[in-house]
This record gives structure tokens, sequence and C-alpha cells, in this order.
């Protein structure tokens, strides 16, 4: 099971800012995501890049359960 | 306040993320060095208002901690790749609950002439805007929602 990290609007959107889903690629955790927490928060996926571990990843990417995968929307600090 | 007691200090860059008030004027002491005649510090400070949204009365900024910290050092270094005369660097920004007025990001960096210390300054703040895992939540008197003025994260570079 990845860890899935969400943020900001995909936060809010889901409930919760932490979840472990199954998945072998980013796309198939994604996938889990938008199941459990529907269509709100898959617009925001649509919008958001994916991060593995901090670095900008594909929807084909595999990952472990060591992995974790981050929803970024975009960003507005400063 | 020193810079070891937020965390990140590494020696001539200052790298920090913190609930509590920015310490704006240690920064400034701090980025001084002697061979440096120029010193440009900027604050981003919280306003009352934002695109559509007037009366803005307080902000709250969201971080993906384990990130922010590392992206703030990729600001640096890649400031200290173009102006390599670059002194100290520091690169602040606050999380959490902030209310009109209060500091929510720093950058002081000095240099030994003011051009490059304005320049850098300049790259620093709108570099980290584009590059910083940082979510802002601005709640005025129509509600809470989060800001319009966000960007699609991208990459430092170099």
């Amino acid at each position: 099971m990845a860890t899935l990290r969400l943020f900001g609007p995909a936060r809010v959107e889901a409930g919760e800012a932490r979840a472990e889903l199954a998945g072998r690629t980013v796309g198939q955790v994604l996938e889990a995501a938008e199941v459990r927490y529907g269509e709100p928060f898959a617009r925001v996926v649509a919008s958001s890049q994916i991060w593995v571990n901090g670095v900008a990843a594909t929807t084909e990417d595999p990952v472990t359960d060591e992995d974790e995968v981050a929803v970024i929307p975009p960003v507005s600090g400063g | 306040m020193t810079p070891g007691e937020l965390q990140g200090d590494q020696g001539q860059d200052w790298i920090a993320v913190t609930e509590r008030a920015l310490p704006v004027d240690r920064a400034l002491a701090w980025a001084t060095e002697p061979g440096c005649g120029a010193i440009v510090t900027f604050c981003g400070t919280v306003r009352d208002h934002s695109p559509g949204r007037r009366s803005v009365t307080s902000l709250e900024y969201e971080v993906y901690p384990e990130h922010a910290i590392p992206r703030l050092e990729e600001v640096a270094a890649s400031a200290r790749s173009r102006w390599p005369m670059i002194g100290r660097l520091a690169l602040l920004h606050r999380s959490g609950r902030l209310v009109v007025g209060e500091v929510s990001v720093v950058v002081a960096v000095s240099t030994p002439h003011r051009a490059e210390a304005f320049d850098s300054a300049e790259y620093c703040i709108d570099t980290l805007k584009h590059t910083v895992p940082v979510w802002k939540r601005e709640t005025w008197a129509g509600g809470t929602d989060w800001s319009w003025c966000a960007h699609e994260i991208e990459d430092v570079g170099t």
C-alpha cells in the first residue's frame, strides 16, 4: 500500500490528509483515491501535479509500499 | 533569536518554515557581512484584500513540510549559481494562521553591490512562489477559500 499525501484543496475535498491505498502505479493509486473521495476530488487531481517522494511523476510510474504519492494542487506561497 | 533557533540554518544560508512570527530584524542583522555593501530585505505581508475578495481578515498557510525546506534550499542554491557574489541569504516562510499585517515570507540577501542584491532578492521571491509546496487559504467577509493567485508548481531549475 502506497502512502497518499493530500494538500490544500485536495485535502479539503478528500476530508483527510493521508491515506494508504493499493496500486502498482501512480495511476492506480489515484484511481483508488478518486473512487474513495469522489468527483470533486477528481477535479482537483486533474488540475494538480503528482509527486512521488518529492519528484514529479506520471500516471505510468510504478509505486511500492515505501513510496509516497502526493497530490500537489497549484501553489500559492509567498 | 539566532538563526539556529529556527530549523535549517546552514552557515551562509538560513532556510526555515515556522509557525512563529518571522524575525525580520534578526534576518537583516544576520545578513550583514563585512564584504557586502548591500542588503535587500523583502517582506511579504498579509493584505486585507485579494482579487474578488474584500475585507480579507486572515490567511492559513498549509505546507508540505518534508519538501518545502528542500525546495527553499534549491532556490537558494539556484540564486547562488546565478549570483556567486551573494554573501548571506535568508529564505523564511510562515505556516499556520496569520492575520492582516503579519509577515508571511522574508528574503534577505547581502552582496558586495546593490544591483545584485535587488536582482537576486527578486529572483528568490518570484521563484519560491512557483516552486515551493505551500498553499494559502484566505478568510474574508464572504467566506473562506483557497487563493486564486496560484501557480502550477514548477521545478527550481538553475
